[in-house]
């Protein structure tokens, strides 16, 4: 099997391939590049908060005439920027990066695969979230630009907007479809291709985690699915599912009946976007958990309550989405029975925190890179957290709504918090892809200018919101009375972005050093660990296992007390 | 390693790798078709009038359609027997009718969208009529995967018969489910809740 594989043209092995590792890798590449190209734009338009109205200097003059005159940012461009920009980070980088390509390289290996239930499909999905990606890239090129209505897309703003949008919904339809196929291979890999002994309670929390977002993810995105269907009948055929009657717009009917309803959109939005934060979310708690166990050299405190926790997380995360519509007409009824489930969901994920930062108490910790980034996600995410009780709750939401508040919020979340435990996972993962360790120093030099520019971006925000500034403004407030106190933190912000982005120079360096220079690993299983990926050669063949693998204890048996070793690997008898 | 139970069952899960695969598929598309029939309350429950489908639609021309779904889902199981059975004569002749029928539904289907077209009816006349179209063609592409996959099967697909036969009556089951579900969606769903509520 494995000879024939090495047999396999350019193209089998490397485009069309079918082995989970090389499509891991794949949506790895693909969706860092995405990601970078994400933070790019969001580079650009802080330029344009801190100094709105200026010229972008040196490279101000790329992005031509009707995007930015003379270098200074045109307040549609701003709005294409925005939009794509939300629409990048979550649905091209972070959840292909969390789930397309940890999930395919690391869950078959740790569970004892010899792949993914089905490669043709994982396949599939792959081209279709690539086709997905490049649909919404060329959308710039368009005439009016890419789409500009927010990642939200809310009607009737989206559906009177330039063709872009139109792109916007065929692209999303691709990634949905992509999503779609990768959950379902991953659930089925999960629930038949366990090794023998690889009971449920011994599933490493990073399989958990990534089984219950494929739950999610299958059944979360078909209703936005079925809204992207019908706000592209809105925009081409002239339905009127989400439109009022009588809509004018700069002095003309539009043409689309009327008769919609515009909460509708809202609604099947949500319902796929509020799973989708866990989405965001579940598989970095997975990757942090993995970290954190390996680093302590102890069994990680409160395992079982973690896993019912992500397990409570997937079903509470479908009964939530409404509090995102709290100043919508919907009713205080409806607002009531939102804010009392979105109180209850944040229970289990509390949970989960308090487990792990209970399990470094007493811990001989070690200090490397990955843990560091570990390490780094847990007080980071439960700020992201904790600022998002009051916007679960539908009285403070009605001051926060649509403020920067949110953006600082959910950013804790998904760039200090999601981000730094991808960071941590590849520093971690790295020894098995390419047999030699990432250099100590450059990770260093990453990591801390990180954290303390992820904080001075971020937390202005917070506070900014508070003030009453909105999010969605071309000039960073400039023109708003309440927003002059708190105006000066716009700089501050885009100067910690701006440096946050030179840090992430040293990451660049060093993952393509290490690659060719790094420290050689002498075993298969360099940080000792316990979990299986470990027990497979490095990197793992077409197949992972060299002999069937059976599974004799849990997942993080670290300093067993009259163990041979500090670790017990779970495939040791 | 060779991938597990692609055919035979998982003794602890109790199912094989595809037919897990296409319940979930198909729990899924619950989601998809829910999240439309949601839509199509909460749009008639806000609307200030709503049109009965029978002065709209044609009636008899559904009924008609509904039949012939009903006979295609019967012929599917006929073709799934054949497999089983090792008679492959059998499986050929009632995949053939299955995919006729399939082919028949498109053409009435086709025929329905005309007539309305013809009657100035389009999507944008009224939320009723986008409900329908939207909901009828997004049911129609399944149709046409269903054919698309049942004609593999049918045609290149079927020579895996000789090889494995086990395996190429799985396939068939496999594709069956999927398109029961279709027909299924069309009977219980889409056709009581357009032409008849
Ligand atoms: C670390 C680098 C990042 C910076 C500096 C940054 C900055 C910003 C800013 C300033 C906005 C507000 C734009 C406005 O309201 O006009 C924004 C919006 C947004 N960002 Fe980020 N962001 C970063 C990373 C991320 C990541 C990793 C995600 C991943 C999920 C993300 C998702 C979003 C979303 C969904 C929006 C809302 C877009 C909309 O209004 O439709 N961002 N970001
Ligand atoms: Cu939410």
């Amino acid at each position: 099997m494995s000879h024939e594989y090495h047999d396999l043209p350019f193209w089998r092995k490397y485009i069309f391939s079918t082995d989970h590792k090389m499509i891991g890798l794949q949506y790895g590449i693909t969706a860092w590049i995405f990601l970078l190209l994400g933070f790019c734009m969001v580079l650009l338009m802080r330029w344009q908060l801190a100094y709105p109205g200026q010229p972008l200097p040196l490279i101000g003059g790329w992005f031509g005439e009707d995007r930015m005159p003379g270098g200074i940012m045109l307040p549609e461009f701003y709005n294409q920027l925005g939009a794509m920009h939300g629409t990048i980070m979550v649905f091209m980088g972070i959840v292909p990066l969390a789930v397309g390509a940890f999930g395919n390289y690391i869950v078959p290996l740790q569970i004892g695969a010899p792949d993914m239930a089905f490669p043709k499909l994982n396949m599939t999905s792959y081209l279709c979230y690539l086709a997905g990606g490049v649909v919404m890239l060329a959308s710039f090129f368009l005439p009016g630009g890419a789409a500009s209505s927010g990642w939200t897309s809310y009607p009737p703003l989206a559906v009177i907007a330039p063709i872009g949008q139109t792109a916007w919904i065929i692209g999303m339809v691709f990634l949905i479809s992509s999503s779609l196929l990768g959950a379902l291979n991953f659930i089925v890999t999960i629930f038949q291709l366990r090794a023998p002994g690889m009971t449920w309670m011994r599933l490493p929390f990073f399989v958990w985690a990534q089984l219950v977002t494929a739950f999610l993810l299958l059944l979360a995105f078909p209703p936005l699915e079925a809204g992207a269907v019908m706000q592209l009948m809105d925009r081409v055929a002239h339905t009127s599912f989400f439109m009022p009657a009588g809509l004018i717009v700069s002095g003309q009917h539009v043409v689309n009946t009327g008769g919609g309803s515009v909460l509708l959109w809202q609604h099947l939005f949500w319902f796929l976007a509020h799973p989708e934060v866990y989405v965001l979310i579940l598989p970095a708690m997975g990757i942090v958990t993995e970290i954190i166990a390996n680093n302590i050299r102890k069994p990680i405190w409160g395992l079982k309550s973690m896993t019912y926790s992500i397990i409570a997380i997937g079903f509470l995360s479908f009964v939530v989405w409404a509090h995102h519509m709290y100043i919508t007409n919907m009713g205080t009824a409806i607002s009531a029975f939102f804010q009392t489930t979105t109180m209850i969901i944040s229970i289990p994920s509390v949970i989960i925190l308090t487990c792990l930062f209970i399990s470094l108490w007493g811990g001989s910790i070690r200090f490397n890179t990955s843990m560091l980034f570990a390490l780094a996600f847990l007080p980071m995410f439960g700020i992201g957290g904790l600022t998002g009780l009051p916007l679960g709750l539908a009285t403070p939401d009605i001051h926060l709504h649509d403020t920067y508040y949110v953006i600082g919020h959910f950013h804790y979340v998904v760039a200090p918090g999601t981000i730094f435990a991808l960071f941590a996972g590849i520093y971690y993962w790295f020894p098995k892809i390419t047999g030699r360790k990432m250099n100590e120093v450059l990770g260093q030099l990453h990591f801390w200018p990180s954290l303390v520019c992820m904080n001075f971006i971020f937390f202005p925000m917070l506070i900014q919101g508070l003030a009453g500034v909105s999010r969605r403004l071309y000039d960073g407030g400039a023109s708003y009375a309440h927003a002059q106190p708190v105006l000066y933190l716009n700089v501050v912000m885009s100067t910690a972005a701006f440096i946050m982005a030179a840090a992430q120079f040293f990451f660049i360096i060093n993952l393509f050093w290490s690659m060719f220079k790094g420290k050689k690993v002498t075993s298969d299983n360099p940080w000792e660990a316990t979990t299986l990926e470990w027990a497979t050669p490095t990197p793992p063949g077409h197949g992972n296992f060299e002999h069937p693998v059976t599974v004799y204890r849990g997942p993080y048996e670290y300093s067993v007390p009259g163990a041979p070793k500090d670790f017990s690997p779970q495939c040791e008898p | 390693m060779e991938i597990p139970y692609i055919v035979e069952e998982r003794p602890d899960t109790g199912f094989n790798n595809a037919t897990l695969g296409i319940w979930l598929f198909l729990s899924s598309e619950v989601m998809l078709f829910g999240a439309l029939f949601s839509s199509y309350i909460l749009l008639r429950a806000g609307a200030a009038h709503w049109p009965s489908g029978a002065s709209i639609l044609n009636i008899p021309l559904a009924t008609l359609n509904t039949f012939i779904l009903v006979f295609s889902s019967i012929a599917m199981v006929f073709a799934w027997a054949g497999t089983k059975q090792g008679n492959l004569p059998q499986f050929k002749k009632w995949m053939a009718v299955c995919l006729l029928c399939g082919l028949g539904f498109l053409v009435i289907k086709t025929f329905e969208y005309k007539m309305k077209f013809a009657h100035h009816m389009f999507p944008s006349t009224s939320t009723f009529l986008a409900l329908y179209f939207t909901m009828t063609g997004l049911h129609a592409l399944h149709i046409i995967g269903g054919l698309i996959v049942n004609s593999y099967l049918w045609g290149p697909g079927s020579k895996m018969f000789q090889e494995d036969q086990r395996h190429f009556s799985h396939r068939v089951e496999i594709a069956g489910i999927y398109w029961h579900f279709v027909d299924l969606l069309w009977i219980i769903f889409l056709f009581p809740v357009l032409y008849l509520l």
